[in-house]
């Protein structure tokens, strides 16, 4: 089958992408064996939960708060992938065919598919898009969580001097991308705060839950919004530039 | 709650949310405040998760060698050095800082 120039474009825009985010796979599963999670717990959250904020935010939590905030993991990890079914809204009207067809592509819903997708011009370049930059995203991130996980547990004791504060900055990173407008600066601020206050007084895992209110109150009453700022900026500039978690920022 | 339990509900969830999105009506998205929730949630949880990661130690707030890291960190994404890099890099510096003694 010839593809148009349109459809070379999103094919090796997906592909780029996929080989982008493949870095962010190996640290997951190096972070998820030092976490506690055995080497197939960590693909299995790779190959059925595939939404990486999600799946850095239940190791995360697992790995501070130990089985007793398993609850508050589920959670966390679940309120993180809601914009998930955002993103599936989006595409629903772009992905047709077979109801199986739809179960794969709501699977590779996730921030790079869409973004990649949304990016492209005709409608026939937003599918090869998507099924690209899905598949090339699902493939590299399983490998590379595999590969990630193998090794960390090779590290053992020695990698765990510095994991911590590496998981601490691949939360940094997967949120910088995203401070781009003053609403969301100040709401990242705000949940900060509002966790750091009650780590003290709150089993492990409940900071993080409770920090998630800001998001709903400012939300709900759109304060801080300025006028001209987009409410739905659904297309990044370039996916290929920051790969991760970054289709709700604005186009700058 | 098993470990296992926690992994495959967890997952769900998240698949569940991703299904659910293909089959309501795409006119949910002409109302922006689920679309803005759902952003800013993303914002607040990953800034809660930064927080509990940096100063969080069972429950109390413990000041260690995380911090240093994760200024180091953010420095490096400030000038868009890429994500492999700047963990490691944070990764290096608290265990070098522990390593010699300097900090907890």
């Amino acid at each position: 089958m010839a593809l148009t120039v349109e459809s070379r474009v999103a094919l090796r825009a997906g592909i780029a992408v996929g080989a982008a985010t493949a870095a962010y796979g190996f640290s997951f599963g190096a972070l998820s064996v030092a976490a506690g999670l055995d080497v197939w717990q960590t693909c299995v959250l790779s190959l059925f939960m595939f939404s990486g904020g999600s799946q850095f935010a239940v190791v995360g939590i697992l790995a501070s708060g130990g089985l007793a905030a398993g609850p508050a993991a589920i959670a966390t990890g679940t309120f993180l992938g809601l914009r998930n079914g955002i993103y599936s809204l989006r595409m629903a009207p772009i992905i047709q065919g077979s109801w199986l067809k739809r179960l794969v592509a709501a699977q590779l819903t996730i921030d790079e598919s869409t973004a990649v997708s949304l990016n492209q011009g005709t409608l026939t370049a937003q599918r090869v898009g998507f099924w690209a930059t899905g598949l090339a995203v699902y493939i590299g991130w399983n490998l590379t969580t595999l590969m990630g996980a193998l090794v960390g547990n090779l590290l053992g004791d020695v990698s765990k001097l510095g994991l911590d504060a590496v998981a601490a900055a691949a939360f940094v990173g997967l949120l910088w991308p995203r401070l781009r407008q003053l609403q969301a600066s100040v709401v990242a601020a705000a949940a900060a705060i509002v966790a750091t206050i009650l780590i003290p007084v709150a089993p492990p895992g409940v900071p993080v839950l409770a920090a998630a209110v800001v998001a709903v109150v400012v939300g709900l009453t759109n304060w801080l919004h300025r006028p001209g700022v987009r409410d739905q900026p659904d297309d990044s500039s370039a996916p290929g530039e920051v790969p991760g978690m970054h289709v709700g920022e604005e186009k700058s | 709650m098993t470990l296992w339990l926690i992994v495959l509900l967890s997952a769900f969830g998240v698949f569940v949310i991703k299904v659910v999105g293909y089959l309501l009506p795409a006119t949910l998205l002409s109302r922006p405040t689920p679309t803005r929730i759902a952003n800013l949630l993303t914002v607040a949880i990953l800034a809660a998760l930064v927080a509990v990661q940096t100063l969080g130690g069972g429950e109390s707030i413990v000041l260690d060698a995380r911090i240093p890291a994760v200024v180091v960190a953010i420095g490096l994404f400030a000038v868009r050095v890429p994500f492999i890099v700047v963990v490691l890099v944070a990764g290096i510096v608290a265990a070098l800082l522990r390593n010699f003694g300097l900090m907890a």
